[in-house]
């Protein structure tokens, strides 16, 4: 957590230090009192470019913290609250529970759903005990489990996406996380039932796709999604944390790109300042959502679900031919 | 080329007994990068190898720049590399056995996958799914190309649903995991094969041994991410050297044609 604080505060000394040395160059073009017209021009549009990026930047952190924020509704308060009799299901029948993801099933509407969501925790101690929702392997593997169960008995598979990423540890690496999320993309590409993806907080990286091969994918409007945390972005290509808010703006991950994109079919709105500030309420129109999605998908067969899924995503490219 | 030190037994190596080994080291046996051109020349059979797809080609869709424009980057791997993406796909024979060959290359851009590599591997599924013809990705890769932003990272399902229907077809697919081979391409395509077949000491895991060595502030054991301990752990089912990789490839071909 110091990290973060200690991050945020660097990134905002780069921006100031960017913003002081443009006001330096204001200067010294004014001070010299030569008449480079063209040069000046030049910098009072980089002067404007920056401002705009930095304001972008500005904007798009704001979205990073609030998918971040602690007070969120998590995935555990939307299972309690929005589904009936929920019973939860644990283990993945080959080594061990991952308490980094809840499964189970519960009715929605009068019908039996499948959820399975990424839980990070309300306090440090259950945060700890959840591992801050970074799933092992056999998180996964226990959701493909519930995954079978919910085809073999039609259905409808709900997941709640909220993680930083799968957990980076020597165990889970042993034991084939790669292979583990891999199945299980795989495995959502052949679900013969409709599968509802809603990103509640932070979708991080593989860790996140690997319950996000929806029918239907909603995000919150301050949610966010992408292939590397701003962070690790920043550390791998600018070799600077400094530029962690400059990444976040480029790697294109809040909920309005995503839908420009085409990889969400729909933005949720959230209660004013941040599903935080009402809770309930926020829960409520999850609620309303998820009702009208999965009536998207009555009626249609195992084959045109699998079909409508696969089209979704092998459109997704951008490249010239 | 003048002789050189190998980077991991110290010996003088002989450049040009190196290179007719592909990038083998004779001491040690140590497994250099391959770039794509001699992978092919090593695997498919003399002149068999024909490209499809080759037209497809990367663009800066999000204006992306960090310490360098998307751009430029692409422009200097393909005068570094001459080819145009991290990964080239074909028709070739291995064997005798027609097959739909990709293999990636590291020096383009870390091996990373973007849209092309997609887009690519999508359409080498199709044409193994036409022609009937087992699938053979050869991987090698850094993860996500993160100058697509959040469409590098949908690739893993792109790539992911077109392998699906290769199996569906019942077409066998097969991959080569080479060094080194992390993050969304190892939890993608280059995991779903029915056959993994590994270089030796080649790094293969998800997240690399740099990330998870900065999460648990601890050493990683020396075998971190490689073959043989993967093979150990169950996640590989089989070690080739180079310069038996065809060998097995056709053995395996033999089993399932
Ligand atoms: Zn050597």
């Amino acid at each position: 957590m110091d990290d973060k604080i200690k991050n945020k505060s660097e990134s905002m000394k780069g921006l100031f230090n960017s913003l002081s040395k443009i006001n330096l160059f204001k200067k010294i073009s004014f001070l010299s009192k030569l008449n480079f017209k063209h040069a000046k021009a030049n910098i009072i549009y980089k002067i404007k470019g920056l401002r705009r990026d930095t304001r972008i930047a500005e904007r798009v952190w704001k979205i990073v913290e609030l998918s971040r924020n602690e007070d969120r509704p998590k995935t555990i308060d939307y299972i309690e609250n929005i589904f009936e009799d929920f019973q939860e299901l644990s283990g993945d029948r080959l080594s061990s529970d991952d308490k980094a993801i809840t499964t189970g099933l519960g009715k929605i509407n009068g019908k039996t759903v499948a959820i399975i969501g990424h839980n990070k925790g309300k306090d440090i101690k259950e945060r700890i005990q959840y591992n801050f929702g970074m799933p092992n392997p056999s998180g996964y593997r226990k959701s493909r489990r519930i995954m079978e169960l919910a085809d073999r008995f039609n259905f409808p598979v709900i997941t709640f996406i909220d993680t930083p990423g799968a957990n980076p540890a020597i165990e889970a690496e042993d034991n084939g996380q790669a292979s583990a999320i891999a199945k299980n993309i795989e495995f959502m590409f052949n679900l013969k039932v409709p599968a509802i993806v809603v990103l509640i907080g932070e979708g991080g990286s593989g860790g996140a796709l690997a319950l996000a091969i929806g029918n239907y994918i909603m995000m919150l409007e301050n949610s966010t999604y992408s292939v590397i945390s701003p962070e690790g972005c920043a550390a791998i290509l600018w070799k600077d944390q400094t530029a962690t808010k400059q990444a976040a703006a480029m790697l294109k991950l809040t909920a309005k790109d995503l839908l420009n994109f085409k990889i969400i079919d729909r933005i949720i709105h959230e209660p004013k300042g941040g599903a935080q500030n009402e809770p309930d309420r926020m829960i409520k129109i999850l609620k309303e959502n998820l009702i009208i999605a999965l009536s998207k998908f009555e009626g249609l067969s195992g084959e045109d679900l699998k079909i409508q899924r696969a089209d979704k995503f092998e459109a997704l490219g951008f490249f010239e031919k | 080329m003048a002789d050189f030190k190998c980077e991991k037994c110290n010996k003088i190596i002989d450049t040009d007994m190196f290179l007719k080994d592909f990038k083998v080291c004779p001491y040690c046996k140590h497994h250099y990068l391959l770039d794509a051109k001699s992978r092919i020349e090593l695997l498919a059979d003399a002149g068999t190898f024909n490209e499809i797809a080759a037209g497809i080609s990367p663009v800066d869709f999000l204006n992306f720049i960090d310490i360098k424009p998307y751009k430029d980057r692409i422009k200097e791997s393909q005068q570094k590399t001459s080819i145009s993406e991290a990964i080239v796909t074909g028709a070739a024979k291995i064997g005798g056995f027609n097959v739909a060959l990709g293999v990636m290359d590291f020096s383009f851009m870390g091996g990373s996958m973007g849209s092309v590599v997609g887009e690519k591997i999508k359409c080498l599924a199709d044409f193994a799914i036409e022609n009937k013809i087992p699938l053979i990705l050869v991987c090698t890769s850094g993860g996500a190309r993160m100058q697509e932003g959040i469409i590098s990272l949908m690739q893993m399902a792109k790539t992911v649903s077109s392998i699906n229907k290769v199996k569906e077809n019942k077409i066998p697919y097969i991959s080569i995991i080479t060094n080194p081979t992390t993050g969304g391409v190892s939890a993608s395509f280059a995991t779903i094969a029915d056959i993994i077949i590994a270089e030796p000491e080649a790094l293969f895991c998800f997240a690399g041994p740099r990330v998870v060595k900065q999460t648990i502030k601890k050493q990683l054991p020396p075998d971190f991410g490689l073959s043989e301990r993967n093979l150990k752990n169950g996640q590989i089912d089989m070690i080739a050297d180079r310069k038996e990789l065809k060998r097995k490839i056709i053995k395996i071909l033999k089993l399932f044609s």
